[in-house]
């Protein structure tokens, strides 16, 4: 349930901030044409509320409900890290939409937000089997 | 540069981004998950499914946050240029990219800037970069 609640939260957010309007994005990525720097400044406001919260449970092993709290264990900057970035930015800069935006604006009516989202679940399916494949070559090994 | 003042709207992106900031944190104090969107869905479609409820409750409450945005206020209008190919094409980079890449403008973006990962920096450098000059190619250069 406070999952639920986190996800509606999150994408209140991405609609009041506007970023569930492609045209918003584009006007971000268009730096060199008619600059929007609203997405900046969303990502201000979020990473200050998020930083302030992460340092206060910094020393914490468990969530509130006794989960353990899972952060990302890799930090070295591999190819994969790269190359999957520039990928998604070029399809970010091509529709507009990332993840979360496109799931918030699905149900709003309209085609698109549909399509975009069935094709990145395929994307991502495309993504397990790659990977599934690459684990079998590396067992075998 | 230019400045597109007339669609850069200061307060509601720092609300909007606050709301999501509170979202990441909030999610990280009840179950103890990094609130990356592109991880969260990708979870569900792994061979070995990993705590489904969730993913699929976070997922959800995503969803449905446009109906409840529509009881206080008219949802904002969405302009979308793309066309369905260019769409589908969009989509399917933007789901493996997010995955390969560990992570998309929440993930990397916000909650590992938040963490000060500089492996979520480069990240963040690498997709801003790669979408700048996409929108440079496809708007000043083709159209």
């Amino acid at each position: 349930m406070t999952a639920f609640i986190t996800g509606l939260i999150f994408g209140l957010g991405l609609i009041l901030s506007g970023m569930t309007n492609p045209d918003k994005i584009i006007g971000f990525l268009d730096i060199l044409g008619n600059w929007d720097p609203s997405l900046l400044l969303v990502m201000l406001g979020a990473i200050v509320v998020t930083a302030t919260s992460f340092h206060l449970t910094k020393n914490r092993q468990q969530s509130f409900f006794g989960q353990p709290i899972k952060l990302p264990a890799s930090s070295n900057i591999d190819h994969k890290l790269i190359i999957g970035s520039l990928v998604f930015g070029v399809g970010w800069g091509l529709g507009g939409y990332c993840p979360g935006p496109s799931l918030a604006s699905v149900l709003q009516g309209g085609y698109q937000p549909l399509v975009f989202v069935t094709s990145m679940l395929v994307g991502m399916g495309f993504f397990e089997i790659f990977n599934q494949f690459g684990n079998k070559k590396r067992l075998s090994n | 540069m230019n400045i597109d003042w007339a669609n850069f709207a200061i307060w509601q992106s720092l609300t909007g981004g606050m709301l999501i900031g509170l979202a990441a944190a909030l999610l990280l104090y009840f179950n103890g998950r990094i609130a990356g969107i592109s991880g969260i869905v990708g979870g569900l479609l792994r061979p070995a499914k990993e705590d489904i409820g969730w993913r699929v409750a976070f997922i959800s409450g995503l969803m449905i946050s446009s109906f409840v945005y529509m009881i206080a206020n008219p949802l904002p209008v969405s302009k979308i240029d793309a066309d369905i190919s260019t769409l589908i094409i969009a989509g399917v980079m933007v789901g493996f990219g997010t995955r390969y890449g560990s992570g998309c403008t929440s993930g990397h973006g916000v909650c590992g800037l938040s963490r000060g990962s500089l492996r979520s920096f480069a990240a963040t450098v690498s997709f801003i970069l790669a979408g700048v000059l996409t929108v440079y190619f496809a708007k000043h250069l083709m159209g």
